[in-house]
């Protein structure tokens, strides 16, 4: 298999790319994505080569641009609709939660809404507390709406590319800090799915779910809890809404004990989703109450010392599961 | 015509077959193609471009056209009217009497490629963009039936082959959306427009601007039409609006005459196809400031901003005095520049309060609605001109009326007999293609066809229970078994996946799961656990021997 190296918001910028090429009816939109290239380079290039429509710049109006795009969809364009910081999409939540959740339903079937909204969210360095914002768990009871949160270089491909074809709408979370992850992808051209969960590190022990950027932190805690002779399972959930519960329940029918790190905050976060999902259905199998390890329920402070004590931390983590393991 | 449109559209029905046999021998029937010219009532106001004549044509079929919609669009309000005080419309209910002129008008000037978009006073505009009686009535009523399968309701009707896009509950949220369609039209270069409707209090959105803004920016053939019927919900315009003229509205259309929407509505989509979009007020009474503080020789040298600053009270007073200029019928205020895209405003009523829960009489008085309905009632206005062109007897047309309200007595009754929706329908359309909401547990409506494989065992058994469950996966399902009722996996010898219909799109929006399954003891069962996993796409194939546990 040939392999290429890149960085993750060059590899969003391939999955953007060949999906443009493949159908014309795919346009993205948002704020500097045109001549500017994109506040972070993910659609570098793309206007001139597809021209201003395509690649529209619009001005700083979330709410209505959020809205046209939703419009468009409704005919059967195919738009992406870029928030430059997730937190601003929240001035566009009426659109997201009433006409791009809710028209598939309230329309009896009539109209889909085939949109992509995707956009850097989570605590990055020292932005202050309206940057740094998780809206995975503002936007998770929203029906009718799917949402993923990509990782590494390669699921970002896969998974911007299956949100452009899913005739869903699809939320797509990325996070400031892994945009210059470097990995290696294959050349040929793959799609991943949008409902399922990666299996980062097979184990026997412990059952670690986790997404987004604390992935990082939770391998990090990995290699210390291996060290100690623990032998956790790490899986990287990938897909916010629904859950994959196929594979978490395998792997919690294995272990039959449950750590949830994540980013968002605690309280009706998606740990506190999941912790619901798991004791639901894979009750009979856990040895021990599910453990969720998140965020604190605090706007992200500016200094850096205090912002680090907002996200969990891998000493946390091995703390956690040590715990958990007794 | 607009009313064989409905007969078409509506299936088969013989409700509107005495209606049309009516229609042929009127005493005196011009031949269809005669042109009749019919004057608005008054002329129509604009700014930055030249407004259309008075002059409207028409042929005799467009004018009896536009009284039976008419007359039918205002009977079924007045219909909806009692169904929801007999309780069998519930919750909101938006009546559209009074503004007929509006949608009526506006569909004579376009085609069902052109898209209209509105707000939740949206039942009449429904009718026009080609929907029935019945599936009206079965919406509002929340039956089967309905446009939406009555999980819409009155405020979510929508009609994709008519080009209708609802519907909308949130006032102001269809605005963008309808730039969103206009950006569609231009990006697929389809030379159609769209109509985007909101009301005077949705001209208070900051959306609207920001709206307004992108479509004059990216010059999209869109044409925001504001039906400003005087009243935002309960409070009147003057009292949410600073500056009624500022915050609304356009080129001024008298809304209660039909035959001026439909000139109106013609212009702007002809203008909008050949130049754009056309400016906003708003962005016109930026200029006009210039122009006011401009015109003081001693501010001329002063930037722009700082006239702003110091001329705040001339300024204010300007807009006064443009405000007194736009409510005059024959102003006309040409500024410079030529920029493209089109507000109208509609000057229309509505005679009911703002939904069925708003008596309409507390912030109005009711000789206030009675003035208007004497003087500018639409439908009447539509019955004048046909009796004066001597097109129908007053006896023809009470007859027309007449026959209309049996016809909608009778939508009703068939509407009352739609069912309601299936349970099942609750989860259905959340997601495309059966993908989302998953069941695992105790549905009604979900169960599993079990039987068991003849080839292992040699026999063949009865189905063990069996219903339709609803599934389906795009690229294809993977159904995997959680659990059985008193029984788990170990039990279980061979797995055989089913019939290939769910592997494919299914005819039913229900295909069938069937498993097949061999095994010892087995006990009937009413109720499977069963997960999915969609959109696999190349991963291997399920192993039904791999133990889950």
């Amino acid at each position: 298999m040939l392999l290429h190296e890149l960085l993750l918001f060059e590899a969003l910028q391939e999955g953007l790319e060949e999906e443009m090429e493949r159908d014309p009816r795919v346009c993205v939109m948002g704020e500097d994505v045109g001549h500017y290239g994109g506040s972070y380079k993910v659609t570098k290039g793309l206007a001139t080569k597809y021209g201003d429509l395509r690649v529209l710049d619009t001005p700083i109006a979330e709410n209505s641009f959020t809205g046209m795009a939703i419009g468009a969809a409704m005919t059967g364009l195919r738009p992406i609709v870029e928030g430059m910081n997730m937190g601003f999409l929240l001035l566009a939540f009426n659109q997201i939660s009433n006409n791009c959740g809710m028209l598939h339903y309230t329309s009896g079937g009539q109209f889909t809404i085939p949109v992509v909204i995707r956009g850097p969210g989570g605590v990055g360095r020292q932005l202050g507390a309206e940057h740094s914002q998780r809206l995975e768990s503002y936007f998770q009871s929203i029906p009718g709406i799917q949402m993923v949160a990509c990782s590494t270089p390669y699921n970002a491909k896969g998974l911007m590319k299956a949100a452009i074809r899913s005739e869903n709408p699809v939320i797509l979370f990325e996070h400031v800090l892994l945009y210059n992850l470097k990995e290696r992808i294959p050349d040929e051209e793959y799609v991943l799915s949008l409902e399922e969960a990666e299996m980062v590190r097979p184990g026997e022990h412990v059952t670690i779910l986790t997404y987004s950027r604390m992935r990082y932190h939770v391998m990090q805690a990995a290699k210390t809890l291996v060290n100690k002779g623990y032998d956790p399972e790490v899986i990287d959930i990938r897909s916010l809404k629904p859950f994959d519960l196929h594979t978490i329940g395998n792997s919690v029918k294995k272990t039959h004990r449950v750590l949830i790190v994540e980013e968002c905050m605690r309280t009706g976060g998606i740990g506190a989703s999941l912790t619901a999902a798991i004791s639901e259905n894979f009750h009979d199998y856990l040895d021990s109450p599910i453990v969720c390890l998140s965020s604190q329920d605090v706007p992200t402070p500016y200094a850096g010392t205090l912002e680090e004590w907002t996200v969990v931390q891998p000493a946390q983590i091995v703390a956690a599961v040590e715990q958990l393991c007794r | 015509m607009a009313l064989n449109q409905i007969a078409s559209s509506s299936s088969r029905s013989n409700l509107l077959k005495p209606l049309i046999t009516l229609f042929r021998p009127f005493s005196s029937s011009p031949a269809d193609n005669t042109i009749l010219t019919v004057e608005t009532s008054v002329p129509f106001t604009g700014h930055n471009c030249d407004p259309p004549s008075r002059t409207v044509e028409t042929t005799p079929t467009e004018l009896l056209g536009f009284f039976k919609d008419m007359a039918l669009m205002r009977r079924m309000e007045i219909a909806a009217d009692s169904l929801y005080k007999s309780k069998l419309i519930r919750g909101f209910c938006h009546l559209y009497d009074g503004q007929e002129a509006v949608a009526v008008g506006m569909e004579a000037a376009i085609t069902k490629k052109d898209c209209i978009i509105t707000a939740y006073r949206d039942h009449c505009i429904y009718l026009g963009r080609g929907g029935t009686l019945v599936e009206a009535f079965s919406e509002l009523m929340g039956r089967k039936g309905g446009c939406s399968k009555g999980k819409g309701g009155s405020m979510h009707f929508y009609k994709k082959d008519g080009g209708f896009y609802g519907g909308h509950g949130i006032v102001g949220a269809q605005v963008p959306l309808g730039c969103g369609l206009a950006f569609a039209q231009k990006y697929s270069k389809d030379g159609t427009v769209t109509f985007a409707l909101y009301g005077d209090g949705a001209a208070n959105q900051g959306q609207l601007f920001e709206a307004l803004n992108m479509a004059a920016l990216w010059d999209l053939p869109a044409i925001l039409v504001c039906e400003n019927n005087h009243y935002g919900m309960g409070t009147a315009e003057w009292r949410a609006a600073k500056s009624p003229a500022y915050y609304k509205r356009g080129d001024y259309v008298d809304g209660m005459d039909a035959f001026a929407v439909k000139q109106a509505c013609k212009f702007a989509k002809e203008h909008a196809l050949k130049n754009g979009p056309i400016v906003s007020t708003f962005i016109q009474l930026l200029f006009y400031y210039r122009l006011v503080s401009q015109s003081n020789a001693a501010l001329e040298r002063l930037h722009w901003n700082k006239q702003i600053r110091y001329r705040r009270q001339r300024i204010l007073c300007s807009i006064g005095n443009m405000t007194a200029a736009l409510s005059t019928p024959c102003s006309i205020i040409k500024f410079f520049g030529s920029f493209p895209f089109i507000i109208l405003e509609m000057d229309t009523y509505r005679y009911h309060g703002h939904s069925m829960s708003d008596p309409g009489s507390t912030y109005r008085t009711r000789d206030e609605i009675s003035g208007v309905r004497q003087e500018r009632d639409p439908v009447e206005r539509i019955r004048k001109l046909v009796l004066s062109h001597e097109l129908a007897t007053e006896k023809e047309l009470k007859e027309i009326e007449k026959e209309i309200r049996k016809q909608v007595d009778e939508a009703i009754a068939q509407a009352k007999e739609s069912p309601m929706p299936d349970p099942s329908e609750l989860f259905t359309n959340v997601y495309v293609k059966g993908f989302g909401v998953e069941h695992v547990g105790d549905y009604g409506e979900f169960s599993i066809e079990i039987r068991l494989s003849g080839e292992k065992e040699g026999s063949e058994m009865p189905p063990l229970s069996t219903a339709e469950g609803w599934c389906g996966g795009r690229l294809g399902l993977e159904a995997y078994l959680l659990g059985f009722e008193g029984m788990d996996f170990s039990q279980i010898l061979s797995y055989t996946e089913g019939n290939e219909s769910f592997n494919q799109e299914a005819e039913t929006s229900r295909p069938k799961l069937c498993f097949g399954i061999s095994g010892l003891n087995m006990k009937p069962y009413t109720k499977i656990k069963v997960g999915y996993a969609y959109n696999r796409g190349p991963v291997p194939h399920f192993d039904p021997m791999r133990p889950l546990a």
